[in-house]
């Protein structure tokens, strides 16, 4: 491990919890529904964080727990079974539903892992019941995908055929690129965990090799390895030496020979370099602070930093685990500061006192950060947007460079004659 | 428990940040888990406030449960309390928070802190964010004002003239994450002023905890919006003898009642007009021949009460419309709205659910609908325009430009915001009659949504072909069928009331024991109803 200075915090913290994952993994796999066992403020808090209104039926929804519930869990129990029947006779063209936990659910210790088993018998042949929990008093933001991708993985057919099995959820059109290069590498034989609908599960056994497209996905790995999967170490796919090097982990392990990879990957990298050089101009020398959120955090601030030049002022994870990290934090210069966890004022402090060029941060902050003088990017766009991959270098930068750029626009004098 | 895919209002502890953020100098210690902060974007990004919410979330973990929560939310408040120096200290728990029954509020109040604790109890499974709002001022200007010595509970209208000064009032209700607030407020003081009326408080919207030590000092409370400050109007009624206005002053009519009630209230005689020119342009403009074609307009209304209320007496009192449906999401506001649905021989629809909202918008067939920004996407999948006239808040409802709902003014931003999207519907009217014509742009935009004139082509076609399915389903349940000529005339009927015509003539022929329907069958049903 290099020299990054690994430092922790602790005091309020401003991130969401698990529960947010849900916005992108329902569009991912759309035959699924996740049904949130929780309060009103659950249901509130995905409805804010998704734009549910444009939906004429979202596929997502919340079993908001009412005060009877809390007085007998038995009786929570019969009121589950009758809200997702009402549910499934509404949307028969579900075929897996999730039930997802909530802080309340969790508190009140309502076992939702017995009520999924309960309806799984009672459904057969019609859907698949899972359960995971996506509490924020367990989970931060993106670990609601770990949570749910481990909920499948006991599902997935055994094979112990060779084959690359990507993990994470990927925009679909990222996904297909990834597939066409490795198949371009000579990889026969590639899936992907979540799939894009949720009864194509890929197999799994000892001849799988999994590739972490995401860095939040630490339970679903340990699963896949529990089961014979091999789980190969690189950084994750974001910018073009992250990408060639998550690639190159693969076709090492398919025994690819390097001739073959190099003539492959070496006219796709000089064309993203080439593309990414606009951007680099922009960020190049300008400090950047990045406030935990996403957990992507750290493979950004690498991408931002040994591609675009930007000066790391400090790089906050909501948590760090340095298994899944370690090449990451390898790649990150000398001395930074990586800070786990958070004191969202303290934090913001330092941002004050550092002043940096710009910060990434979350949707509750970036306004009042902008309003002090502060060029922001919200991190919850990261998720949505595609970013991984070779040919996304660019986008990826873009998105850091477009706020620097809009205030040179909004500070320029055009018009000469005005 | 309840299936809920969307709601319109949160929980109640957001309804105490709302009070909280409103305000100068108070702060919020809020017992809740990580996640829970999400909160704060509703008021940086929607309404996109240059400052963070005032309030400080304990964030507990799982792994906090097993240890000593109530230390953990100690050090949060005593770090609030020295990092922010508040005024006013506001203690309370979100959902999860208050199943473990930590009592955040004694432990505070313990804690020897010399500033105003205001313990809070909001019980997350039973209530709302609106309920929540209302409950945290009334428990700040109780908590604020318990010490103070209360005044002759007789009340004096005209004190304000043998004390030779002004009469001057406070406005209650106005809030950040409201409806227009922000603007209303502006008006009404700007409407006050002009009738000689002084404001002595604005509450909670920027108000500090020492604005409302002086509440007690105003000679009359406007309640503007009930929902919020009711409660707290009445306590100041019952403990300082102070009355409240019942008027909210939404549309030149409830403008004018509003006036009036506050010069009876202050022993103030009649209002007179101030000037000969009329204060809001919406009487004219209602007259004016132009808005012939509003006549009778079918309108849905749905939204908070207070809104929902006063647009169902605009609409029907001041526009000429007809209410084909009224109701309202919120629960503390049922009673009122039920009564003035009766008034409009309607029953009043009193839900939560925004699915059932839009089965009661298809069946009264409106051609407007006036609601929240949930009801304006129901509107735009059924083609029908709409105006949002209440909360749940949406970036778009917290305009750059000046936009009261309240007062004259806000009447005639009502007026342009109700009947542009309706002028908008015949303007579809006339898209639909010329698209045909080789002139015509393929992809002209239309209002409703960002449907290309392609995209509405194809509706067209499938409500066509819809039709066609419902004619052959109807002759085998041995319902009347429409004729090739009776569905060709039934085309060239506008597309916002055609399915409405289609359902009455189908009515009217079952009813006469019309086997086919044709041209004749549709102007037989259409003068039955006239009838």
């Amino acid at each position: 491990m290099s020299g990054a200075n690994l430092l922790k915090e602790s005091g309020p913290r401003e991130v969401f919890c698990g529960l947010t994952s849900i916005v992108w993994l329902h569009r991912r796999m759309p035959d699924a529904f996740f049904l949130v066992v929780g309060s009103r403020t659950c249901a509130h808090l995905i409805q804010s964080a998704a734009g549910v209104m444009i939906f004429a039926e979202p596929r997502f929804g919340t079993a908001i727990l009412e005060e009877k519930d809390l007085a007998g869990l038995a009786d929570a129990h019969e009121e589950l079974d009758r809200v997702v029947k009402d549910l499934l006779a509404r949307r028969p063209e579900i075929r897996t539903l999730f039930l997802v936990g909530s802080c309340p659910s969790e508190v009140i210790k309502l076992d939702l892992g017995r009520v999924a088993e309960r309806l799984n018998e009672a459904l057969i042949g019609q859907v698949r019941v899972l359960n995971y929990s996506g509490s924020g008093i367990e989970t931060t933001f993106t670990q609601g995908e770990d949570g749910a991708l481990k909920a499948l993985v006991p599902l997935m057919p055994k094979s112990d055929d060779q084959q690359l099995l990507i993990v994470g959820t990927l925009a679909n059109s990222v996904e297909d690129r990834f597939i066409s290069i490795f198949k371009r590498l000579g990889i026969k034989q590639i899936s992907s965990l979540p799939p894009r609908q949720s009864t194509d599960l890929p197999s799994i056994g000892s001849g799988t090799k999994v590739l972490l497209a995401q860095p939040y996905l630490t339970e679903t790995a340990k699963a896949l390895k529990h089961l014979g999967a091999e789980i190969l170490s690189a950084p994750f796919p974001l910018g073009v030496e992250g990408s060639i090097l998550w690639m190159k982990e693969a076709t090492k392990s398919f025994g690819i020979n390097d001739s073959l990879v190099n003539s492959t990957l070496e006219p796709l990298k000089l064309r993203a370099i080439k593309a990414l050089q606009p951007y680099k101009e922009k960020l190049s020398g300008k400090k950047l602070f990045l406030l935990p959120e996403s957990q992507l955090e750290l493979p950004l601030a690498r991408f931002l930093h040994r591609e675009c030049g930007m000066e790391l002022i400090e790089v906050g994870t909501p948590y760090l685990n340095r298994e899944m990290m370690k090449m990451e934090l390898e790649l990150l210069p000398e001395g930074t500061r990586v800070m786990e966890g958070q004191h969202v004022d303290k934090q913001l402090d330092r941002v004050r006192e550092y002043k940096p060029d710009l910060v990434v941060c979350g949707m509750g902050l970036a306004n009042p950060l902008e309003a002090e003088g502060i060029s922001t990017k919200w991190s919850i766009e990261l998720v949505f947007s595609p970013i991984h991959g070779i040919d996304q270098a660019a986008d990826l930068a873009e998105l850091f460079a477009r706020p620097l750029h809009r205030n040179e626009l909004l500070n320029q004098k055009v018009l000469t004659t005005a | 428990m309840e299936l809920t895919l969307w709601t319109y209002e949160g929980p109640p502890h957001v309804g105490a940040m709302r009070i909280a953020s409103s305000m100068k100098d108070v702060h919020y210690v809020l017992h809740a888990p990580q996640g829970d902060t999400y909160a704060d974007l509703l008021f940086t990004m929607i309404e996109r406030r240059g400052k963070r919410p005032p309030v400080t979330y304990t964030t507990f973990q799982a792994r906090d449960l097993g240890g000593d929560t109530a230390e953990l939310v100690k050090g949060h408040i005593r770090e609030a309390v020295e990092r922010f120096k508040p005024k006013t200290l506001l203690v309370g728990e979100s959902c999860t928070a208050e199943l473990i029954q930590d009592q955040p509020g004694s432990l505070a109040q313990g804690m020897d802190l010399k500033i105003p604790i205001v313990s809070l109890e909001l019980p997350a499974y039973s209530k709302k964010e609106n309920w929540g709002a209302a409950e945290t001022f009334y428990q700040l200007v109780r908590g604020l004002l318990i010490n103070q010595t209360k005044k002759n509970i007789e009340y004096n209208p005209t004190i304000w003239k043998d004390e030779g000064r002004r009469p001057k009032v406070n406005l209650l209700g106005p809030t950040l994450l409201g409806f227009r607030c922000r603007d209303d407020v502006l008006e009404i003081q700007k409407l006050l002023g002009a009738h000689g009326i002084d404001i002595n408080v604005i509450a909670p919207l920027n108000a500090s905890p020492e604005d409302i030590l002086r509440l007690t000092s105003a000679d009359l409370n406007i309640c503007l919006y009930p929902e919020i400050a009711e409660s707290v109007c009445s306590w100041l009624q019952r403990n300082y003898g102070i009355p409240f206005t019942k008027t909210v002053p939404i549309g030149v009519n409830a403008t004018k009642d509003f006036l009036k009630e506050i010069y009876e209230l202050l022993g103030m005689g009649n209002p007179i007009s101030q000037t000969d020119v009329e204060p809001s342009k919406m009487p004219w403009y209602s007259k004016s021949v132009d808005s012939n074609y509003l006549t009778g307009k079918r309108v849905f209304i749905f939204g908070d009460g207070t809104h929902a209320i006063a647009a169902a007496r605009i609409a029907t009192e001041e526009l000429g419309f007809k209410v084909v449906g009224l109701g309202t999401y919120s629960r503390e506001m049922a009673r009122p709205v039920r009564a003035a649905a009766k008034d409009l021989g309607l029953e009043a629809l009193i839900s939560n659910n925004y699915l059932e909202v839009e089965a009661a918008i298809t069946e009264s067939a409106p051609e407007l609908v006036l609601g929240t920004q949930m009801e304006r996407h129901s509107a735009k999948r059924l083609g029908i325009p709409c105006a949002v006239i209440s909360t749940p808040i949406h970036v778009q409802d917290v305009p750059a430009r000046y936009s009261p709902q309240m007062g004259w003014e806000g009447a005639n931003v009502i007026f342009d915001d109700w009947v542009h999207p309706l002028m908008m519907g015949l303007e579809e009217h006339l898209i639909g009659m010329f698209r045909h014509d080789f002139e015509f742009v393929d992809g002209h935009q239309s209002h409703l949504g960002h449907q290309s004139i392609k995209q509405d082509l194809k509706s067209d076609l499938q409500s066509e072909k819809k039709l066609l399915d419902i004619s052959n389903e109807q002759s085998a349940n041995n319902e009347p069928v429409w004729t090739p000529e009776g569905k060709e005339e039934l085309a060239k009927i506008p597309f916002f009331v055609r399915g409405k015509v289609r359902r009455n003539t189908e009515q009217y022929a079952r009813q006469a024991g019309c086997r086919n329907i044709d041209s004749e069958t549709l102007y037989d049903a259409k003068a039955h109803f006239h009838a």
